[in-house]
């Protein structure tokens, strides 16, 4: 059986006006890590909400667990966790309180379940009669997700788990996902920051309410075709202006330290004409892609497309 | 209006510093929420002012812009001081955060309209950088929806250009691209650089790693206190680091105080 299994999923806004999602399919298998990527508006947390059952589709339909998302909704609800983008907790109760509120609602202890949530718990104690609304971003996060897990659920939605996070906890949390995969429960994650993607055991490409691809990260990157170079110079904003400018690029960004471009061309060429414009300190490498330039690419490749379409 | 010159060890800080801070001292009871923490910012810089969550990067940050008052220390921004002229900070500053920074309820133009108004641009001038805006953003078919129903990457960058209409001389940004993608992160990365280059001093916290890399220089906060300050070159040279990630790492991870 399939963990999650989408068939055709559409969902609409306005009375029809905004498409959220158009003709969705996907899969989830057991016990993955499965990562939902795209940019924000891509209906990303429209199709959490779905599959959480608070909301109904327009047309198509899903199974969650092996229950049907519209007619099943109260079998879902007990049998998965969710952590939805928003903090919504009671920020009038107590970290401890919030807890054993979730756990009692799923006629569950704190005890019961207590090995499953230790690791991230345990940093949060020491706050456990604070209430959770003057908590730090990064607590909330904590709570939440160990208000999700405290019923021990076979499957565990996170919705931007780890945004507004720093860069130790963020590996503290996928340390923890990575250990929850173990004990077999799967998880259905979207994440803003593209490094974890690579952490998941498959992704999912979303933008304006399409599926663009889905692969294991290792096949994106190899399935990556373009002539990708790392630049640096002394003058990092002229420089990001000038590859702009270069008649054979084809893309250009920032990428920490270096400028990534993507090249009709080879480095000699693009030497030469930073030469020309006076540039200095130049190193230029050619490099593999990272799960980011993959992402960019593809948005790239799909922006240029739409574009075709509306002036054709 | 020109404010008196401060001379600090022979070196006038309002001439060269946007911001001078001095054994800056916030404590809340008996929690020290920043410790003593020296560091200047120079005129036209970006700098990154990174570190865990509840090191004490807000706290530090609202001393700044004015809000609220240190225990202790000196800091001055834009040239005044942040004990006596809280209000002149607030006029030659922009501030934007992540959680709030525009309306929902008022569309795109009145946002604009209305920052412009209560920082003193005239009618004339606030119509025409208006126009100007909407256009660097490519926002003119959005102009009047309301600002609740666009994505989150174009609220921010409003929010930004928002936060600089007045021509502030320093911006503060409280981790402004937090949940934003690749692509739109970028696009805010360039509006940051166009301000810089502008003249207009920039003072950003944020959790991208990638995006420390794009600051001139940045500080690094641990426990309330500075842990390392430099050029992220300096930085990486100095802890034997591939990237500013590995040298967070290595200096946030010993952090004692957990949020």
């Amino acid at each position: 059986m399939k963990i999650i299994e989408i068939n055709n999923l559409t969902k609409t806004y306005n009375k029809g006006k905004v498409i959220a999602l158009d003709n969705i399919n996907l899969a989830v298998e057991e016990s993955e890590i499965f990562g939902l990527i795209g940019p924000d508006g891509a209906g990303k947390t429209t199709l959490f909400r779905l599959l959480t059952t608070l909301l109904t589709p327009d047309k198509g339909n899903a199974k969650v667990l092996g229950y049907d998302i519209v007619e099943d909704f109260e079998a879902i609800r007990e049998s998965v966790g969710y952590m939805p983008g928003r903090f919504s907790l009671y920020s009038d109760l107590t970290v401890k309180e919030n807890l054993q509120f979730f756990a009692t609602l799923f006629d569950t202890t704190i005890e019961e379940n207590y090995h499953l949530i230790k690791d991230i718990y345990e940093q949060i104690e020491p706050f456990k009669n604070r209430r959770a609304g003057n908590l730090s971003g990064g607590m909330k996060q904590k709570l939440a997700l160990s208000c999700a897990l405290i019923h021990k659920p076979k499957l565990l939605f996170l919705d931007e788990p780890t945004t507004g996070i720093d860069p130790v906890s963020r590996v503290d949390l996928w340390n923890m996902l990575k250990k929850l995969g173990r004990e077999g429960i799967t998880i259905f994650v979207s994440t803003p920051y593209m490094d974890e993607a690579t952490k998941c055991d498959r992704i999912a490409f979303i933008d304006n309410g399409h599926i663009l691809n889905i692969e294991s990260p290792e096949n994106i990157i190899t399935n990556y075709k373009q002539n990708l170079f790392a630049v640096k110079s002394e003058k990092t904003y002229l420089l990001l202006k000038a590859l702009e400018k270069f008649p054979k690029t084809i893309n250009s960004y920032a990428f920490g330290e270096y400028a990534h471009v993507v090249l009709n061309g080879d480095e000699n060429q693009l030497k030469e004409y930073l030469v020309q414009n006076d540039f200095k300190e130049i190193d230029i490498k050619k490099i593999d892609p990272n799960i980011e330039d993959c992402f960019i690419e593809e948005i790239r490749v799909i922006s240029q497309h739409n574009r075709g379409i509306n002036e054709a | 209006m020109k404010h008196k010159e401060l001379i600090v060890d022979g070196v006038n800080i309002t001439d060269k510093y946007a911001i001078y801070a001095e054994n800056l001292t916030k404590k809340f009871g008996d929690f020290t929420a920043v410790n003593n923490i020296s560091f200047n910012v120079e005129k036209g810089e970006i700098f990154g002012f990174l570190g865990a969550n509840g090191a004490g990067k807000t706290t530090a940050m609202r001393i700044l812009s004015g809000l609220i008052k240190p225990t202790s220390g000196t800091a001055y921004v834009a040239g005044y001081d942040v004990y006596k002229e809280q209000e002149k900070i607030k006029n030659n500053i922009g501030y934007m955060s992540q959680k709030f920074s525009l309306y929902e309820d008022l569309t795109v133009v009145e946002n604009i309209k209305f920052y412009g108004t209560i920082y003193g641009v005239k009618p004339k001038e606030n119509k025409e950088r208006t126009f100007t805006l909407l256009e660097t953003l490519n926002l003119q078919n959005e102009a009047n929806k309301l600002v609740g129903s666009l994505p989150l990457g174009w609220k921010q960058k409003l929010a930004f250009s928002v936060a600089i209409f007045h021509i502030p001389k320093i911006v503060f940004l409280d981790e402004p691209t937090s949940g934003v993608d690749p692509i739109t992160r970028r696009q805010f990365w360039d509006l940051i650089y166009d301000a810089s280059n502008k003249g207009i001093t920039v003072f950003v916290t944020t959790h991208y790693m990638d995006e420390a890399e794009y600051c001139n220089r940045i500080s690094l906060m641990v426990d309330g206190k500075i842990a390392a300050m430099g050029s992220p070159a300096e930085l990486k040279n100095k802890y034997k680091a591939n990237d500013v990630n590995e040298v967070f790492y290595h200096l946030a991870h010993s952090a004692k105080r957990i949020e």
